[in-house]
């Protein structure tokens, strides 16, 4: 079994299904834990403001982690992926309350390459602020 | 004040092993929501042609920066990290990181830019597995903001 998508059945400008990603004080901690990424401005309010931060932000790396999800969905294995990256614009800013932060996620193809493989450009964005910018993907389809 | 360009193409000894475990990918997959069984259950992953789970695809990033440390704590390139934003971040995969890995990082030094007081470093990490097959490359462009009063 490979990938689900058919490199056939998809071309410039097929959208991917878009999804929403929440996240709250208590994502950011389980995350500093797994990812080893304790530096306080993901955590401590204090901290962050003393450095000029408006709030907590979410770890970039976490945004940049939910962001391939539109990807890896659609393909299903999340091996197709070759190529990945993205660029820091503005950070996810994190209330201390129980609703947090919201991360929205939209991609499209934008390029047949050869080899089965297309690049997708995704959208992420959260309070209305792009979050990432030059955020592409390059996935191996069936 | 400035880094010095002359750290520009150096590099760095590899990396101790890290030996990827299959719960510290369920782990980090649970952290990030994700509900793929790819990253939880061999038998899915095996049904995908993997040999065991794999790991969500920014995952090696905790193996590949804390690698990038020996560069950003270098006290002769004397790059001031409490004032390090992450800039860009980018992999390239010959296939997907799994369980059972034994990984080394080869971190180099692959641009330094002064942009408006500010110090840009790219720096290029290169993992390769126990046979010494490579398995991706991160690109991690840091940013240390240009001291208040510069």
């Amino acid at each position: 079994m490979t990938a689900k998508i058919a490199y056939d059945d998809v071309e410039v400008g097929t959208e991917l299904p878009a999804q929403t990603f929440p996240v709250t004080r208590a994502t950011l901690v389980r995350y500093a834990g797994a990812s080893g990424d304790f530096n306080p401005i993901h955590w401590n309010e204090k901290f962050a403001k003393e450095v000029g931060l408006p709030d907590v932000i979410a770890h970039g790396m976490f945004t940049m982690a939910e962001a391939i999800r539109v990807v890896t969905d659609w393909t299903g294995d999340p091996g197709a992926v070759m190529e990945y990256g993205v660029r820091f614009t503005k950070p996810v800013v994190v209330p201390n309350d129980d609703k947090g932060a919201l991360i929205e996620v939209s991609g499209k193809v934008a390029a047949k390459l050869g080899d089965n493989a297309v690049r997708v450009d995704l959208t992420a964005t959260s309070g209305g602020q792009k979050v990432l910018g030059m955020s592409r993907a390059v996935v191996r389809l069936a | 004040m400035a880094l010095d360009q002359s750290f520009v193409g150096r590099t760095y000894p590899p990396t101790t092993p890290y030996e990827v475990g299959r719960e510290k990918i369920r782990e980090f997959a649970e952290a990030v929501g994700e509900t793929n069984p790819v990253y939880t259950d061999p038998e899915a992953a095996k049904a995908f042609g993997h040999s065991d789970v794999i790991a969500p695809p920014t995952f090696v990033f905790a193996i590949t920066f804390p690698a990038a440390g020996q560069i950003v704590e270098d006290p002769q390139l004397g790059l001031d990290y409490s004032r390090v934003v992450h800039g860009d971040q980018k992999f390239a995969y010959s296939r997907p990181v799994r369980a059972g890995d034994r990984l080394t990082v080869t971190s180099s030094i692959e641009g330094i830019k002064s942009l408006a007081g500010n110090d840009i470093l790219d720096i290029r990490g290169e993992v390769h597995d126990e046979a010494g097959e490579h398995v991706v490359t991160a690109w991690t462009k840091l940013v240390a903001r240009a001291a208040e009063g510069a």
